[in-house]
Formats: structure tokens, C-alpha cells, sequence
């Protein structure tokens, strides 16, 4: 056991590597760098200011210096400075990290009360005029883009109630504060939602073809014993696995949401930084992004060896 | 002689400027004034900025020397008002102006203002300084000025190399405020200090800007507002639809367009909606250091295939100018009139006669039917850019040339046309004050960081100065006119149009002045009140 961890922790270690190398050189290899984006939203280019800009924030050193000072300071906990606010990085990437968790989350839930019972629901009633009208639902939760989803629900909300349900830093009361993060959750979360919807009804309908639920049937359980004992616990694990994948591209969904709801969470808050090549901000944060998601991978692996002793063994 | 009536002048319309303002109902101390913000600007100094987007919320922290009016729609020389300065004066010789400065003015931290500050502000303006701007986008103004001399603590003078009555108006710009000596320009940056009606509360980047009334402000009973609340929202839509449900009390400035202003009225009928010109051309910029924009002949070709109203009817419904380098009249001081400017080549109502001439122009350069001018159209990747970009490819094609749009993200577009990287640019450019110096100079004159075709014209050059130097505006108009329909005729930066855009407010929101012939200066905010 001891040898499985160790050799875990080593590829852990070598991946966030690779991560913090792909992160550092992308970002370079994108034209242009914060001095070039400032002086153009300035509108003129003197060589000397940018010469002198550029030393001031260290991006005329040789990218493997740059680099140095970037992962010492990671590791140190010293993040830097955003070139933009000039304020410390950190300092602008952990009040936002709680406002697009509890959004992510929000949608996450979403995606699984309604795509699931709606799936299971469609397979047990296969062929009715209900799983036809379900499978429209799922089809259009995959067709439409959310960003389209979320100005409709803003322009029918406005139309409708003369109310406009974007983000209110300061609600007045807790059903405002859950609107907040409601609305754009099940816009985001309503594609997420169909393609659950999508996997549980085929992962369902191939497990009530088997034997054992017939079986069951035929020692007289009920249907909803059937139905939510026996076929959805077995028919659970794909399903899961989609929404542990969802999870991981929740955030692109969610940079588009948050535009359009104006919440200002990480995913809005990176892409804004990438557009200004703001370098502390955007490899800091995809930095933390992948230390969270490679160290969740490693405990699931311990997991897997703790209640699995066939993977400690033969990995 | 000339000072003493200067003097008086100034003292007439102090008078003016601070007797009480009178609306239709008497104004109202307090409230929020919530406005929505189009995008999250890099820092909160306006010296090292050139957008307005650092205007609006952060214009309201300062004061200027001087002033134009916040309740005139027009900025003119007339309109000029005393701020920090209580008064001015101009030397004999044209080459002083000295401003007597208001006592007991506090910063919001508590210090005094004083002469030192104005000096400390303008030294680094020019460069003079230890302390330095990160970006210093307008050095190019003080170039006429020799130096800043202080006279005790409430007199300033700037000395000037030679005449230039436009300086007062450069003063009197948004752009032009007064920083505290003994605030570095990081902090600047960060947490502006200034001497306005309102104080800096934070700045949240992509988030939210907060300002309040400054209690200890030295004009007594101004600001009405409590405060400023600017929440970031650059999605158009949501930020169109959240004024719509009364969100907000006032869209950004100047930021409707024609077509959303007609959702506004729609969905909002009792809003208040304005729409004014904001100063901001439409223009190509050739690249006539290289072929084929090197041969005048084309370059003239081009000048006359351009239909005007065509990009007018399409993108603003017929709302937006033609006109030369200046602002057209009535809301322009110094545009050419219309009779001259349709002696321009390319400004005649006859366009098919236009373009016959610009066909025989390319027919001489060795283009024709059967042999076409292939060239990339470079602009910026924002709408406000590619939209006339597609018209301009579209308009070329009557005369033999075949566009194709090159879209170049904001990041690489000023080192990609100072680098002279591109045949034909599509390019707005936006006037901060309505004074050819501001103008001829920033975009025209040889060697300049904004004259983006290198446009190099040492005769032309010469009448830059004369009109500078000129005192009698009748004159100098005269002047200016010559210049620009000289700069049409050359194909220096072929002006297209200049845009009119709207901005809102709900019916309570009373005060408001929206700025004809700029977009950079009236943003004070002290007049506005809320009626409710």
C-alpha cells in the first residue's frame, strides 16, 4: 500500500508539473501581453513607457527566470500581484471562488433532481406519449446554448414581472439570494439536466431487460421496488460518472452564464484575465483549479485501493 | 488691458456658474444614483487612461483648474468656468496664464489643496518629474508649455513657448484633473484621491464601483446625490434589460445604440432618451508609406468611392454626421460648413459621378475590370469597427478593389498599425475636446504616437501653428477650415462619418447634461438629483 501511494503522489506531483509548464507557456504563445493591451486601450505605442511598463512587471526576463519566480512564489503561497488592480492575486481569486462554487453546485443539483427522476421516468414509460414529450425536453435541453437560454429567461422575466433576476450582491432577503443563484443555475444547469436525463433513460432501459428484474417481478415486488431498488441502483453508475464529468466542464458553461447574468464569479473573472493577459491572475487560478482536480483524483485512487485490494496489488 | 477684461470675464461667469441652478422642481438632497457600467476599466486613473470608461465613474473624484459647464450642453471657450482656480488671467504677451486657486479646498484625505499640487500634476504631465505615469497618453497637450511656476500657495502660472489660446480649453477637460502631490500614481491606480464632489469608496474589478458624497466639499450644497453606484455589466443586452426593469437609473453615457434605444423607448416609455454626436469619427487610415496606398491616385480613388449616407442609413438610421477631421455644425465649433465641404472629392452628392471619376483614377494606376486591386481591410475586433469595415470592403468593390477583412484583436492592434503591418485600417477616433490643437496635432502631426499613418505635411505643419497661435476665433475658424478640407484632399485619414449614440434615464433622475460635441467631459455629477 505503502509503494501505491508514493508512486501516486509522484505522478501527482509530475502532472501538476506538466500542468504549471503547459499553463506558463500557453499563456505566452497567445499574441500580445498586458503592456501590449494597455497601451492599445491608451491608443498609442511609445516604446520607451513600454519598455520601462514591461520591467516594472518583469515580463522582459527570459521566460525561464519568469517562470522560476512564478512557481517558487506558487509554491511559497506568494501568488503576486494582478498586473491590472495591482492588487495581490489572491486577493481577487478567493472572494469569487464561493460565489461560482455555490452556482456550479446549484446546477449540479439541478441537473441530477430533474434529470434523473425525468430519465427514469421515460425508460419505465417507454413509448407513451410522456416519454416522447420527455425526449422533446431532453432534446432541446441539448439543442439550445445557454447563453440564449439565459437572455430569454431575462427578457421573459422583465416582459412578464418587471423584474430582472441578475446578481444582487446585497439581497434583500433569502428568497432574492437564492434567485440569485437559482435562475442562472438552472439556466446552466438545464442542458446539464437533459443529458442526464438522456443517460439514466438508456442506462435504465437496458437494465430493466435483465434477467434479474424480471426475476423480481416475478416474486411479486412492487413496481416502484423494481423500478427504484433494483434497476436504478445498478443503472446509477454511468450516470454518475456524466455528472462527475459535467462537473469538470460546469465552468465553461458557467463563463457564459455569468455574462449574461452579470455574476461576478471565477469563470467571468478568468476569461476577463486572460483578455488581459493577466498572468498572476490566470496561472495562479487554473493552477489552483488543477491542484483541487489532481488531488481529488488521488484520493479517489486511495480510495479505490482502500475498498478495492486487487488495485493496490496488480497497479 | 486684455487681462483686466479677461479677469472680469471670469469673474461673470463664476457668478453664473455657481449661482443656484434651477430646474423644474427644486432639487433634492440624497440618494443612490445607480448606473450600470459597460466594461471593467484597468485602473482608476484618468491620467494614464484614454477612454472614457475612466471618465465617468472617476470624473466625479476631482476637480480641474477649470471647467466647462456641467449644465451646457455645448462645450465652448464661453463655457468655461473656474474650479480649483477661482479665476484666470492671460499675460500680455499671450504666453502666461495664471490662475489664482481657491482657498481652504481640502483633499478627500484631509490635506489642503495647494499651488504645489497643480505644479506636481503638470510636471509629470510632462514628464519633468521624479514620479512617473505608467502611460502618460496626453504629453503631447503641454508641448507649448515651458514650465509650471508657483507664486505662494494660490497662484500658478504656465508658461507657454508661444501663444496657444486653446490650452484654457485642454484644462477644462475630463481628462485634465488635479492630482494630489502627495499620492504616488500607484496608488492613484488604486484608490484615487481627489478634491471632487465624491469620494473613491472601492473599486471591485468586473464588479462594481462605489462613490460617496463628499461631505466637505467646497462648492456648499453640492453634490445633491449621496452617492454613485456603477455595477460592471458588459453584456449589452442584460445591462439594456436590467434599465428597462428599473434596475438602474441611468445607462452608461453615450453607450445606446440606434437600434437598442428603440427597444428602451418600447419596453420603457418613460425613460428620457437623448441622442447626441459624441465626437468620435469613423476613419480609414491608409498606409501610404508602402504600395499601393504609396500612389496618391489610388488614395484619391478610394476617397471618392465612398457613400457617406450609405454607412449612415445602415448603421445609424440615418443619425450620425458627415463631416471633415472637425465635429460638424451645429454641435461641432469648428467643422467645415456643408457648401465646403462638398468641394471635397468624395463629399459631392453625385456618388455614381464619384466613383466614374474614381474608376478612371484606377484605370490610370493600371486597375480595371478585368484586372482588380486585391487589399486587406485591418480593423479592430469589436462591432463599432467591423460593422463599417464590411460597408468600406463592400464600397471599394465599385471601383475595382477587392477587400478582404483582416479582424485583429484589441491586443495587437496598435502594434500592428505601428508597425505599418496593414494596407487600409478601419479606425475610430475619439476627440476629448472640441479644438483642432487636440486634434491636428494628436493625429496629423509629423512624428505624433497617434498620427497612425506617419501623415507627414510640413506646409500643413506650419498652418498648424499658425491657427494655434491665432486669438481672434473668427480667424482662426477660417483657419482650421482650410486645414481640414486640405487633410480631406490629401487622403491623410479619410473621415467617414461621426457617430450619434443615445443615453437614458428614468423620469426621476433630473440634472443630467448630456455633452453635444464630446463624450471625455461632463461627468462631474454634481448637479444631478434624484426625484423621488
Amino acid at each position: 500500500m505503502f509503494a501505491y501511494l508514493v508512486r501516486r503522489l509522484f505522478l501527482m506531483l509530475v502532472t501538476l508539473f506538466g500542468i504549471s509548464v503547459v499553463i506558463f507557456f500557453l499563456l505566452r504563445i497567445v499574441p500580445g501581453n498586458i503592456v501590449d493591451i494597455l497601451f492599445a486601450a491608451a491608443g498609442y505605442v511609445d516604446p520607451a513607457d513600454k519598455a520601462n511598463l514591461e520591467k516594472e512587471l518583469g515580463i522582459d526576463q527570459p521566460l525561464i527566470v519568469q517562470y522560476w519566480h512564478w512557481i517558487s512564489g506558487f509554491l511559497r503561497g506568494d501568488f503576486g500581484y494582478s498586473y491590472v488592480s495591482e492588487k495581490p492575486a489572491l486577493q481577487e481569486i478567493l472572494p469569487r471562488i464561493p460565489i461560482t462554487a455555490r452556482l456550479a453546485g446549484l446546477a449540479l443539483l439541478f441537473s441530477a433532481s430533474i434529470g434523473i427522476p425525468l430519465g427514469v421516468i421515460s425508460a419505465v414509460k417507454q413509448g407513451t406519449r410522456l416519454d416522447y414529450a420527455l425526449r422533446v425536453v431532453s432534446l432541446s435541453g441539448l439543442s439550445l446554448p445557454s447563453f440564449w437560454l439565459g437572455l430569454l429567461i431575462l427578457t421573459a422575466s422583465v416582459a412578464m414581472f418587471g423584474q430582472i433576476p441578475i446578481f444582487n450582491p446585497n439581497p434583500a432577503t433569502w428568497l432574492e439570494a437564492f434567485a440569485t443563484y437559482a435562475v442562472p443555475a438552472a439556466a446552466v444547469g438545464f442542458r446539464s439536466a437533459a443529458l442526464t436525463m438522456r443517460i439514466t433513460r438508456s442506462s435504465m432501459l437496458e437494465v430493466l431487460r435483465q434477467d434479474y428484474i424480471r426475476t423480481a417481478r416475478a416474486k411479486g415486488a412492487s413496481d416502484a421496488a423494481v423500478n427504484y431498488k433494483h434497476a436504478l441502483k445498478n443503472a446509477i453508475l454511468p450516470v454518475i460518472t456524466v455528472i462527475g464529468i459535467e462537473a469538470a466542464f460546469l465552468i465553461g458553461g458557467l463563463i457564459v452564464t455569468e455574462t449574461v447574468f452579470n455574476i461576478p464569479g471565477v469563470a467571468r473573472f478568468l476569461v476577463e484575465a486572460i483578455r488581459w493577459r493577466d498572468y498572476p491572475i490566470v496561472q495562479n487560478l487554473v493552477m489552483l483549479i488543477a491542484v483541487v482536480v489532481v488531488s481529488a483524483n488521488f484520493i479517489v485512487d486511495m480510495l479505490y485501493a482502500v475498498f478495492d485490494p486487487r488495485i493496490r496489488y496488480t497497479d | 488691458m486684455r487681462s483686466v477684461w479677461a479677469l472680469a470675464a471670469t469673474a461673470a461667469l463664476s457668478l453664473l456658474a455657481f449661482s443656484t441652478t434651477t430646474f423644474a422642481g427644486e432639487p433634492k438632497q440624497g440618494g443612490i444614483l445607480r448606473m450600470y457600467h459597460r466594461d471593467s476599466p484597468g485602473n482608476a486613473s484618468i491620467h494614464e487612461g484614454a477612454t472614457y470608461s475612466l471618465n465617468v465613474p472617476f470624473m466625479p473624484v476631482f476637480n480641474n483648474l477649470v471647467i466647462y459647464k456641467q449644465d451646457e450642453p455645448q462645450n465652448t471657450m464661453n463655457n468655461i468656468v473656474p474650479e480649483l482656480a477661482e479665476s484666470w488671467a492671460w499675460g500680455n504677451d499671450n504666453k502666461t496664464l495664471t490662475f489664482k486657486l481657491r482657498q481652504g479646498v481640502k483633499w478627500h484625505d484631509g490635506k489642503p489643496f495647494t499651488s504645489a499640487d497643480v505644479k506636481c500634476t503638470f510636471d509629470m504631465l510632462m514628464g519633468k518629474s521624479q514620479q512617473k505615469f505608467r502611460q502618460n497618453p496626453r504629453k503631447s497637450w503641454y508641448e507649448q508649455v515651458n514650465d509650471v511656476s508657483t507664486n505662494g500657495d494660490s497662484e500658478v502660472s504656465f508658461n507657454l513657448k508661444r501663444p496657444q489660446p486653446s490650452l484654457l480649453a485642454l484644462l477644462a477637460s475630463g481628462y485634465t484633473p488635479i492630482y494630489p502631490c502627495h499620492v504616488s500614481p500607484g496608488d492613484m491606480r488604486t484608490h484615487p484621491i481627489g478634491t471632487g464632489p465624491f469620494k473613491f469608496v472601492e473599486f471591485k474589478a468586473n464588479e462594481s464601483i462605489k462613490l460617496t458624497r463628499n461631505t466637505d466639499y467646497w462648492r456648499k450644497g453640492r453634490p445633491y446625490l449621496d452617492g454613485i453606484e456603477f455595477t460592471i455589466i458588459p453584456n449589452r443586452s442584460t445591462a439594456i434589460l436590467a434599465f428597462v426593469a428599473g434596475k438602474f437609473d441611468m445607462t452608461f453615457p453615450t453607450e445606446v445604440s440606434i437600434p437598442l434605444l428603440k427597444d428602451v423607448k418600447s419596453q420603457a416609455p418613460n425613460a428620457i432618451c437623448e441622442v447626441e454626436p459624441n465626437n468620435v469619427s469613423t476613419n480609414i487610415i491608409v498606409n501610404s508609406s508602402a504600395p499601393p496606398f504609396d500612389n496618391i491616385d489610388i488614395r484619391k480613388a478610394m476617397a471618392l468611392a465612398l457613400d457617406r449616407k450609405a454607412f449612415i442609413s445602415i448603421l445609424f438610421e440615418g443619425q450620425a454626421d458627415i463631416g471633415g477631421t472637425m465635429l460638424p455644425p451645429p454641435n461641432g465649433l469648428w467643422g467645415m460648413p456643408k457648401e465646403m465641404l462638398e468641394t471635397i472629392p468624395g463629399y459631392g452628392p453625385d456618388i455614381n459621378a464619384n466613383r466614374e471619376e474614381a474608376k478612371k483614377l484606377m484605370q490610370k494606376a493600371g486597375y480595371g475590370p478585368d484586372k482588380h486591386l486585391a487589399v486587406k481591410v485591418s480593423t479592430r475586433n469589436i462591432p463599432v469597427y467591423r460593422d463599417p469595415a464590411v460597408i468600406l470592403i463592400d464600397q471599394l468593390k465599385s471601383i475595382y478593389i477587392d477587400g478582404e477583412l483582416d479582424v485583429v484583436e484589441t491586443a495587437n492592434w496598435f502594434p500592428k498599425i505601428a508597425r505599418k503591418d496593414y494596407m487600409l485600417g478601419l479606425n475610430l477616433t475619439g476627440n476629448a475636446v472640441d479644438d483642432p490643437d487636440q486634434s491636428f496635432y494628436e493625429n496629423y502631426s509629423c512624428g505624433s504616437e497617434r498620427n497612425y499613418t506617419n501623415y507627414c505635411n510640413k506646409e500643413i505643419e506650419k498652418l498648424f501653428d499658425v491657427q494655434s497661435q491665432e486669438t481672434d476665433m473668427a480667424k482662426r475658424k477660417k483657419l482650421v477650415w482650410d486645414i481640414d478640407k486640405k487633410l480631406q484632399e490629401d487622403v491623410a485619414r479619410p473621415i467617414i462619418f461621426h457617430a450619434r449614440t443615445g443615453t437614458c434615464w428614468q423620469p426621476y433622475v433630473k440634472g443630467v447634461t448630456v455633452m453635444t460635441n464630446s463624450s471625455y467631459n461632463g461627468y462631474r455629477y454634481e448637479d444631478v438629483w434624484l426625484d423621488k
